[in-house]
Formats: C-alpha cells, sequence, structure tokens
C-alpha cells in the first residue's frame, strides 16, 4: 500500500547483475523538475541521472540557480520530480502521496539545516526525541534520542535549552535529531552556514565521524567549495543538469587543514573537477 | 490514542510557550462562559422568584377580569360590576366560590404635608384581606360600614408610611390627601416580604366605594359601578374547576353571552397567570442567554484570530515538524486541541466564576436565589467545545496544508 514493490524488485534485479560495491541507496533516473511561476516555465532541474551507494559521502555543489536545491527537496522527499524516477532505498516514491512522504521522511531520512531549526523552549532530549513522536513504533523513545546525543558528544547537555547551547552544540543536536531514526541517508543544507569556523570545523567532524565510523550516507549541499573537499564526491550542477560527478582524490580531515584563500580554493576544485570532465560517465 | 496523548502534550508546550497570550485569548471564553452561567442563573431566580410571589398571594384564586371577545371591541363590551361581584358569591349559583373580592384601582396624587406620592390607590372591600390573607397589623382594615358611607379612610403600606411619613410620626389617626381630597388613616398593612420588584407594600387602600366615588368614575349607564377586576377565592383546590366554571355560567348569563367565544371576561387560575408571567420572564432567561451567547462568539473569534497568528508564527516549526515526518492529521490535531483546550480551560474558568457570580448575586439580594442549574453547565461546556473545534479548524488545516518546503524557507 505505501511503497511500490514492483520498484524493488526490479532494483533486486539489477543488483544481482551489477553484484559490484555497496547497496545503491539512491536512484535516480532521468529526474526533472518544472515549476510554473505565472506564465512562464522554469526548468529547474532538466532530467539528472545519478546513483549514491551506501556509505558514501557525497557533496552537491552549484551556483545559486542551479537547481541543487530543488534536487536536495526531491532527494529528501519534500518535492516530487514532473518526470523521471527516484529509488530512495530500492522504493520508487516518484509518484508517493503527501501521507506517504511524510513516512518517508520520517523512517528514511534526517534532515540538518543551515539555521538548525530547533524548537524554541524545547531541551535537547525532546529535540531529538521529535521523529520519534510521529514515527509508528515508538519504543524506548527517551533511550533512543539519548544515545544520539551522546554519539555527538552531548551527553552533558541533556536537559539544555537551544539558547543555552553555542550554535556548534545546537547543530550537533540538529544532528542528532536527524540521526535517531536511523535513516538511510542524512541530508545536510549547508550545514556549517551559519557557524564560525572553529564550531564549523567541529560540525564537520562529526559528520565525517559518523559516516567513517557507523557508514552514515551523507550528502551535503553547498556551495563552500573547502566544506565539499571534506567528502568523498563532488556532483557538480549548473542550470539543472550535473557538469561534472568526480571522486574527491584525497578528502581532508576536519581540522587537518586551515580554510585556504578563497582564490586558491577555487583555483583548486575547478582543476579537479573541469580539467577531466565526465571521466566518470564515460 | 498514544498519537493523541502526544498531540495533547505538544498543544499544551505551544500554549505554554505563550503564556500571557494564551491567558488573553482565553479571557474572551471566559467572560462568554461566565456571561452565560451568570445571567442564565439570574433569569431563572427571577422567574423563581416571580413565581413565588404569585403563590405567596393567597391560596385556591381565580382572577376576573373584562376582556374583548375576540373580534371585539373593549369599548363594546358590559364591564365588571359590583353587582357582578355580589352575583359570585351567591351560594346558590355558586357553591364552589368561598369569596370574591371586587378591586377597583385609581391612580392618585397622595400628599402628607411635604411628602408626597402618585400611586395606584386600590378600592377594596372587607373580603381582601381574607383572600389575600393580608391584614392591617396597626389600627384596623376596611370594614362593612366604611364600604356602605363611603367614608374617606385609609389603610397604608409600610412603604407607602415611609415616605408620607418619614419624621416617624404615628400615622394611624392621621389625615391625608388623596386627589387633594382629606382621607384619615385608620390602618397600617403588616409588612409583606420585600421584593426588590413590584414592591407589595407601596399599597393604599380605601374602601371600593369611595374610590368609585370620589376618586373615579366607575358609574356606568345602567347605574351600576364598574370594578378594575374581581379576586375569586375557591372553596377548595379540588374546587378551582368547577369554580371557573361557575364564574363563567353567572357572568355569562348576567352579561347576556350567548356563545363561548362571545364572552366579554376572561377568568385566570392562579396557575393559568403562574404559566402566562414565567413564558414572559422565560424570554427574559432566553434573551439573556442570548446576549452572553454573543459575548461567547466573538471569544471563537477571538481564538480563531489568535491561532492564526500562531500559525504564522510558527510556520517553520511547522515545516520542521513535516520534515521529521509530521503527516497531516498529526499538525491538523496539534493545533486543533491547542484550541480546544484554550475554549475548555476557559469554559471551565468560566462556570467556576460564573458560579461565583451567583452566589454573590443571591447574597446581594437575599430574595433572589440563584442557582446554576446542570444543564447550563452542560451548556457551556459543550458551547465552548464546539467553539474552540469550530474556530479551531480552519487555523489548524491551514497549519496542516502548508508546503514544508515553502515553511521551512520561511522568514
Amino acid at each position: 500500500m505505501l511503497f511500490r514493490r514492483n520498484g524493488r524488485q526490479k532494483q533486486n534485479v539489477a543488483h544481482l547483475q551489477e553484484d559490484s560495491g555497496p547497496q545503491v541507496v539512491i536512484d535516480v533516473q532521468g529526474v526533472a523538475k518544472t515549476y510554473q511561476m505565472g506564465e512562464i516555465e522554469v526548468n529547474a532541474l532538466r532530467g539528472i541521472s545519478l546513483q549514491i551507494h551506501r556509505g558514501e559521502f557525497v557533496a552537491i555543489m552549484g551556483p545559486s540557480g542551479s537547481g541543487k536545491s530543488t534536487l536536495m527537496n526531491i532527494l529528501g522527499a519534500l518535492d516530487q520530480p514532473t518526470s523521471g524516477k527516484y529509488f530512495l532505498d530500492g522504493v520508487d516514491i516518484s509518484q508517493a502521496g503527501d501521507h506517504d512522504l511524510a513516512v518517508i521522511r520520517n523512517q528514511k531520512i534526517g534532515f540538518v539545516f543551515q539555521s538548525f531549526n530547533l524548537l524554541k523552549r524545547t531541551t535537547a532530549l525532546r529535540q531529538v526525541e521529535l521523529p520519534l513522536i510521529y514515527a509508528s513504533k515508538a519504543g524506548n523513545r527517551h533511550e533512543r534520542a539519548r544515545a544520539a546525543l551522546e554519539s555527538v558528544g552531548l551527553s552533558d547537555r541533556l536537559h539544555h535549552m537551544p539558547n543555552e547551547l553555542s550554535g556548534g552544540q545546537q547543530q550537533r543536536v540538529a544532528i542528532a535529531r536527524a540521526l535517531v531514526t536511523e535513516p538511510a541517508i542524512i541530508l545536510a543544507d549547508e550545514p556549517t552556514g551559519n557557524l564560525d569556523s572553529k564550531s564549523g570545523t567541529e560540525v564537520l567532524r562529526i559528520f565525517q565521524q559518523l559516516n567513517r565510523e557507523r557508514g552514515i550516507t551523507t550528502i551535503f549541499v553547498t556551495h563552500d567549495a573547502f566544506i565539499a573537499r571534506h567528502t568523498d564526491r563532488v556532483i557538480m550542477l549548473r542550470d539543472g543538469k550535473i557538469v561534472a560527478d568526480k571522486r574527491v582524490e584525497s578528502p581532508l580531515m576536519a581540522g587537518e587543514v586551515e580554510r585556504p584563500s578563497e582564490m586558491a580554493e577555487l583555483e583548486e576544485i575547478f582543476r579537479q573537477t573541469y580539467d577531466a570532465p565526465r571521466a566518470e560517465f564515460t | 490514542m498514544a498519537a493523541f496523548w502526544e498531540s495533547l502534550r505538544l498543544a499544551l508546550d505551544g500554549l505554554k510557550a505563550n503564556r500571557l497570550r494564551s491567558a488573553l485569548t482565553m479571557l474572551g471564553i471566559v467572560i462568554g462562559v461566565t456571561a452565560v452561567i451568570a445571567l442564565v442563573s439570574f433569569g431563572q431566580g427571577v422567574q423563581d422568584f416571580i413565581s413565588a410571589q404569585f403563590e405567596s398571594l393567597g391560596s385556591n384564586l381565580l382572577f376576573v377580569f373584562s376582556s374583548a371577545p375576540s373580534g371585539g371591541r373593549l369599548g363594546d363590551i358590559k364591564l365588571l360590576t359590583m353587582s357582578d361581584a355580589e352575583a359570585l358569591t351567591n351560594p346558590l349559583l355558586a357553591s364552589s366560590i368561598l369569596r370574591a373580592a371586587p378591586q377597583f384601582d385609581v391612580f392618585s396624587l397622595v400628599v402628607s404635608g411635604r411628602n408626597e406620592k402618585t400611586i395606584s390607590v386600590s378600592g377594596v372591600t372587607p373580603a381582601y384581606q381574607h383572600v389575600r390573607g393580608w391584614e392591617a397589623q396597626f389600627g384596623r382594615f376596611i370594614d362593612e360600614t366604611d364600604i356602605l358611607t363611603s367614608a374617606r379612610v385609609a389603610v397604608l403600606g409600610t412603604t407607602v408610611v415611609r415616605s408620607l411619613f418619614s419624621d416617624g410620626t404615628d400615622p394611624v389617626g392621621q389625615t391625608i390627601r388623596i386627589n387633594t381630597l382629606p382621607f384619615r388613616v385608620i390602618g397600617v398593612m403588616a409588612q409583606q416580604p420585600s421584593s426588590g420588584f413590584a414592591d407589595e407594600n407601596e399599597v393604599v387602600f380605601v374602601p371600593i366605594t369611595t374610590a368609585q366615588t370620589r376618586l373615579g368614575r366607575a358609574r356606568q349607564r345602567d347605574g351600576s359601578y364598574q370594578v378594575s377586576f374581581i379576586t375569586v377565592q375557591a372553596v377548595s383546590e379540588a374546587g378551582m374547576e368547577n369554580a371557573a366554571s361557575e364564574i363563567a355560567s353567572i357572568l355569562a348569563d348576567r352579561h347576556d353571552v350567548e356563545y363561548r367565544d362571545e364572552q366579554d371576561f376572561t377568568v385566570l387560575s392562579q396557575s393559568e397567570l403562574l404559566s402566562v408571567v414565567g413564558s414572559i420572564t422565560g424570554l427574559l432567561t432566553v434573551f439573556l442567554g442570548v446576549i452572553a451567547g454573543i459575548s461567547l462568539l466573538v471569544g471563537g473569534i477571538g481564538i480563531m484570530n489568535i491561532m492564526l497568528v500562531t500559525v504564522t508564527e510558527r510556520t517553520r516549526e511547522i515545516g520542521l515538524r513535516k520534515a521529521v515526518g509530521a503527516r497531516h492529521r498529526d499538525i491538523l490535531l496539534q493545533f486543533l486541541i491547542e484550541s480546544v483546550v484554550l475554549t475548555v480551560v476557559g469554559g471551565l474558568i468560566g462556570i467556576g466564576l460564573g458560579f461565583l457570580a451567583s452566589v454573590a448575586g443571591s447574597a446581594l439580594i437575599p430574595d433572589l436565589s440563584l442557582r446554576v442549574t446542570g444543564g447550563s453547565v452542560a451548556l457551556a461546556t459543550t458551547v465552548s467545545t464546539v467553539i474552540g473545534l469550530f474556530f479551531g479548524i480552519y487555523p489548524a488545516s491551514r497549519a496542516a496544508s502548508l508546503n514544508p518546503i515553502d515553511a521551512l524557507r520561511y522568514e
């Protein structure tokens, strides 16, 4: 009733044929998104296809208007493509209704936002419990929330309100909230955008740690090339199309390297992505 | 069910986050419900009181007064006269009737020294005090001799005594002027329980013959004297119906009434009179209830207004909840419960205050026993819940229908 079973079957067959590498978590096939703005049709996405495997740490980059926010909304089951298919964890959700999308977001996706989006006057523990409130199986909510907070190093801040926490701590609460349902993917939209460099590094380190140690599939949406260099793979969007999809040769460890000057950073990322165009696709 | 408790908890958290606003919003409902409870109990108190007053008039009473038959004019009919009243006491024709007390009221100016008062002066017969069970406390009441001689004597109620003899002189034996004619005060009536509405003690009694000849013009063309109405006392409660039909047949005969619908008089029993008055005071209760209901409605609109503000203010929160998996119905329930909690808590406080108000009202007006009935409590609770649902559903469905992407981006 909830998901399309035939999607899962097709995917399993595909896996048997490939039988190589880890399981595909995100499989986007020819996704396009068109907005109707009055008389004008805006093509935010013009046929995107990509696969992300379990345990990957991916950055989606692109200038404003490139369609990266639209792609993130579709990947996060907040929005649906106009055409094309989107298999999340082997299930086609490109045609799911609002109710099903809510359930999918609850079970499969963890969001981390630039502006934290914590509830006012609510303790860290309650913030992290929030997704579990909307989950069908609510068992030992406290314990799971406590464990999630512990994994982001906030076990001593369980009963603090957001205004009693630093920006970095607030973002860590948000990460714990994203983690607590054990989702298939974590989607982070400019997670360090509102933080100073020290807190940003701290948050980045937690993401890397969760990715390396617990194999949590993480997708960053960012326009910050320095942040992108901390991930395993960079997907560049421009005008609603993928213009580059490349592995990061040697990902930086958070705190390992000082943020370089903007000029140098730009040159580096352009060298990596544009000098070997479409290498991954051939 | 678990979802419901969780929604309730979320709603309470939401209300606690904005204590002052919640309290002020609730105030509208509190005032509305207080008004409903207090005014309805006031209306019912008045109703009870007036009923009690009519019951205290005396027992087994019937009231006879002139009335135009349907389609007829009051000017064309034979008015009730003294001889009608006498005929009603004929034991051969009216075995169920114990007494008949005719009364003739004249609106007059009563003067004593420098004090004066405009009042309805009642011409009565000695039978009046027996019918009403009300006697003179000082001096004496009007007797047969006063009637026969059309004596210029008066018996005063205590309120009239207080206003005419404010210096404390004993009124009995004093002379007062009614419409410039001198009258000797021969007695003061016993104090009737005060009412606060029509003051039973604001009366001046004179012999009916005096009122008919000296104060008013009661003489008819046929030489008989008109009366305002006749109070008839039946021999027993069981005899009330017989008495009523005896009155009807005696008067029909005397007034040449051939058919029932040509009757130029009306006979009302105490219980009928009570139901007429009851329907009027019942209307008063409904009227007060409607006014209070309007204030409740205004309170409900206040709830809707504040809930709409709350939804707008918490757009980002709603977006976040949707992002982490809240479904349409989760958000709907959360905001609906918030508004219902506001109105139900407001309603309960209102019931408490309304109860206190009616207790205070009873203390201020001792004759009025105000009581809060279970009916008005049930009504107030139901209405405030319904108001919460009705005025909460629109803001809540607006919250639930928000697009999560836009809501998350909302500044």
